[in-house]
């Protein structure tokens, strides 16, 4: 007999609602749950290969223990309860002499850090951090310094929109199912697509315009288009007579940035960026500037995604279909929202050793800073830190310069990695705790904002086939063993299901059905003239003064990016629609399609090397070094060569994955210290690479 | 030509791969074998660049070369339906289908020393569903339909474009 169970998929951070099937205890069928009108039955290649992700066995089937140095491999199988003694009887000594606060965390934030949260709080510290230095800090900075709000506090309503602009996101490839979905919705009902990217993605095969632009020149092309609508107007005045401030300082800072000058920085032809800005003005108020997703790139990233975010109040596209919308919560369907986790356990008033809030005041504490505190964990500075969870993270190669990152994290007393695969930041830990696969647990459940808000829920679909556990489970036991248990008064999930649920008048039952629960039946909009915004005036900042008193300036001059010398490239990477950050690599399927990576490289610039499509070639930058084939191709600036990120694993357990492909994070060297200095995002983009064929190339007559 | 047939919308089409994902996860091709495939086609046309992906399975042909050729009669056509299957338990990795058909499309599996090919899900089919690599594709792209319906809806499409296009 077949059971259908709906869950949350785990396979990447999207985390899209799924359907699977059961029978005799074993997973059949995986699907997107179409209760769900957005998702249908649609799964991408990820979640299609979730349940190969569970039978794999060159993951952490048991709990282990480190025996030779950091990082060496050499592990030994212990029993949970020996696991948890050794995490117990290390942090002990390091609670007693520098307190909770030497204690740090991070993980991938998602809609169930709240737990995680809760358990870092509980152990006296302040440092919890989430993976958002190198993903959409600037973004979020960016928009809390335009709107008071945070990046999140903003949607986009593709299907209806008449023209959406993308600056190197790169929807059909760092996939969203629904949105990939409605974004294609939309191109059918006849929306222009603008992409501007150095290379050209999927997403500008798609596209109605497609901009190869400069790398690194977003912030020119930003003000060049700002300053074409502001001199002729083209833009919802009523609107931002209504909800704007800053608008004559916006105007006197822009003179200088005339089409011509955005061209010449740019590359892009002043009358074609013209042409774009009156297709938009006749498009507004159904536009979308995507203010960008993934945006650790630049030094200037924050001050880009600052423009993109003028640009959509400019364009009157605020709280309108076809156009951003304000994701509503419970309280806005006049319902009661799931109970904290963290709101359990008392504050913790202490400094946190990354400075978000006190050394750097404009950032965000609730996602903190991961390469500051690493350089607090290297200088001490303001405190000792001691001990490191990494919760399904990978540190090693999502930030930048490992060979500096392992030098650091070697100072650290004690590092403990909860985790479905040998992650390469798992590998140099003491103790891995091995997590269930995402089929095999259950997670707390979550809110899910939107049109029409609501609950939803990741439970267990199948037993665990190893011995694993979930991460509810080991923090709370965690707790328990450290003096907190307390704090969380639960035996169960259902007990911390109940106690989320208790003021919403919803039972778990309620679940059942569909695995979610929509508080409204009719999609939420806001009355468009009463709307509000979190900065201090209430309106929308172009001048934020209050950032400014922190040292972040609202419109400073553009700089143009430092050229690649002579003989270099900029390093570029990205990823496509089947890889999982760092989770595809080993995938039984989706390693069978993807295995190695290939470098981008301009059809010119490569002529000039002598090197040819499919040719092996040396890449090296700083003390790196690594042989890629290459893939000739006019899809990319000359300035620039591309790789997918997440290759060149150095787990050598990892059999589908060692030793294929190269990692593009190895020649970002020194760029642990370097990042926006207002919005936090490290500088991913800002590497020179030299390219040369692999093999002396015979010289031919 | 089976009586079914596997259309695609090639501008819905995002290159993600989940149909090869979910026919492998469903049917267990084997490492290296891929009953269904994406192909890309890019060129850097000005202004615009083409990156295009065309959807590949089997054919199911009508005379097909594979069952022809197959000398253990593993290689089969159904009576019902048209759809031609590998019955496995008959096979014995002679890999003559393989070099008969003008595709090549039938697969290796190197796990079983055996051939294996899309059969459109037919226990699926026969379950009143889809195959899995349509019933769950990202966007949608890909229609599971007779060849008369596809015909019908291609025709819709034009006239509308057609009425669209008229100045």
């Amino acid at each position: 007999m077949k059971e259908t169970k709906y869950s949350i998929c785990g396979m990447c951070a999207v985390r899209c609602p799924i359907a699977v099937q059961v029978e005799g205890g074993k997973p059949v069928w995986i699907e997107g749950n179409s209760h769900d009108g957005g998702m249908g039955r649609s799964l991408c290649a990820k979640g299609g290969a979730a349940f190969a992700q569970r039978l794999d066995r060159q993951r952490p089937l048991a709990p282990l223990l480190r025996m030779g140095k950091r990082g060496e491999g050499q592990w030994r199988e212990a029993s949970w309860e020996e696991a948890f003694e050794y995490i117990t009887s290390r942090l002990k000594p390091i609670l007693a002499e520098h307190g909770g606060r030497a204690i740090m965390f991070s993980d991938r934030g998602g809609p169930f850090a709240d737990l995680r949260q809760a358990f870092v709080k509980a152990l006296g510290s302040p440092n919890y951090s989430n993976h958002d230095c190198t993903c959409g800090r600037n973004v979020h900075h960016a928009s809390k310094s335009v709107y008071g709000l945070g990046r999140k506090d903003f949607a986009y309503d593709y299907e209806n929109t008449r023209h959406v602009v993308l600056f190197g996101r790169n929807i059909t490839e760092s996939l969203k199912v629904k949105e990939v979905k409605s974004f294609l919705k939309g191109i059918k009902k006849g929306a222009h697509v603008t992409y501007i990217d150095p290379r050209a993605s999927i997403t500008a095969g798609k596209a109605s315009r497609y901009w190869q632009i400069k790398p690194g020149t977003d912030y020119a092309l930003l003000l060049g288009i700002a300053h074409c609508l502001i001199e002729n107007n083209w833009f919802d005045q009523d609107f931002v007579a209504r909800y704007v401030t800053g608008l004559p300082e916006f105007k006197s800072f822009l003179a200088p940035y005339t089409l011509e000058w955005a061209a010449a920085q740019t590359g892009i032809p002043a009358e074609d960026i013209l042409a774009f800005c009156k297709e938009i003005n006749e498009d507004r108020p159904k536009v979308i500037f995507h203010p960008g997703w993934m945006l650790s790139r630049y030094r200037d990233s924050y001050y880009a995604s600052r423009i993109i975010h003028i640009l959509n109040a400019l364009m009157g596209s605020i709280e309108m279909p076809g156009g951003l919308f304000y994701p509503k919560g419970p309280k806005d369907a006049g319902k009661k929202g799931l109970k904290s986790l963290a709101a359990l356990v008392p504050a913790v008033n202490e400094e946190r050793a990354d400075g978000c809030g006190t050394r750097y005041p404009q950032w965000d504490k609730g996602a903190g800073m991961l390469q500051t505190a690493y350089a607090a964990i290297d200088s001490g500075i303001p405190y000792p830190v001691k001990a490191y969870f990494i919760h399904r993270h990978n540190p090693l190669i999502a930030l930048p310069d490992p060979k500096e990152q392992q030098r650091i994290l070697d100072k650290l007393d004690l590092i403990v990695a909860v985790d479905v695969h040998f992650s390469e930041s798992a590998w140099f830990a003491d103790v891995i705790l091995p997590e269930n696969t995402f089929l095999e647990r259950d997670d707390i459940l979550r809110t899910e904002k939107g049109l029409k808000p609501g609950f939803g829920r990741r439970q267990q679909c199948v037993k665990p086939l190893n011995n694993t556990r979930a991460g509810w489970e080991i923090y709370l036991e965690l707790a328990k063993r450290l003096g907190k248990g307390d704090l969380f008064p639960f035996q169960s999930i259902e007990d911390i299901w109940q106690y989320q649920l208790q003021d919403t008048g919803l039972t778990l039952a309620d679940f059942d059905a569909k695995g979610f629960v929509k508080l409204s039946d009719k999609a939420i909009w806001f009355d468009r003239d009463q709307l509000k915004f979190g900065t201090e005036s209430g309106k929308i900042e172009l001048v934020n003064t209050q950032w400014e008193a922190m040292g972040v300036a609202s419109l400073p001059a553009y700089v143009a990016p430092v050229e690649p010398p002579e003989g270099s490239f900029r390093l570029l990477f990205g990823r496509c629609g089947y890889q999982a950050h760092g989770q595809h690599q080993n995938n039984p399927i989706l390693a069978e399609l993807l295995d190695v990576n290939v470098l981008w490289i301009n059809t010119k610039a490569a002529k000039q090397l002598g090197i040819k499509d499919g040719d092996q070639v040396v890449v090296s930058g700083g003390d790196a070094q690594g042989t890629i084939a290459a893939r000739v191709t006019d899809l990319i600036h000359p300035q620039a060569v591309f790789m997918l990120h997440g290759f060149g694993t150095d787990v050598r357990v990892k059999k589908r994955s060692f030793g294929k492909g190269l990692a593009d994070h190895i020649f970002m060297q020194g760029k642990l210290k370097q990042w926006d200095q207002a919005g936090g995002g490290l500088n991913l983009a800002e590497s020179f690479v030299t390219v040369a064929p692999a093999v002396p190339q015979e010289k031919t007559r | 030509m089976s009586k079914y047939i596997v259309t695609q919308n090639v501008a819905d089409c995002i290159g993600c791969r989940a149909c090869e994902v979910h026919c492998k996860d469903k049917n267990n091709s084997g490492p290296g074998a891929f009953y269904c495939r994406m192909i890309e086609v890019s060129a850097t046309a000005a202004p615009l660049p083409k990156i295009d992906f065309v959807y590949l399975s089997c054919f199911h042909c009508e005379q097909p070369w594979c069952v022809d050729v197959c000398p253990t009669g593993a290689m089969r056509r159904r009576e019902k339906d048209g759809i031609v299957f590998v019955e496995e338990s008959a096979c014995v990795g002679c890999k003559a289908c393989i070099t008969a058909c003008p595709w090549t499309v039938p697969q290796w599996n190197p796990e079983t020393g055996k051939v294996g090919k899309c059969d459109l899900c037919k226990d699926r089919i026969d379950a009143g569903l889809e195959p899995a690599c349509v019933t769950k594709c990202t966007t949608g792209c890909l229609t599971f339909t007779t060849p008369a319906a596809a015909s019908e809806v291609a025709r819709q499409t034009f006239a509308e474009q057609l009425l669209h296009n008229r100045r």
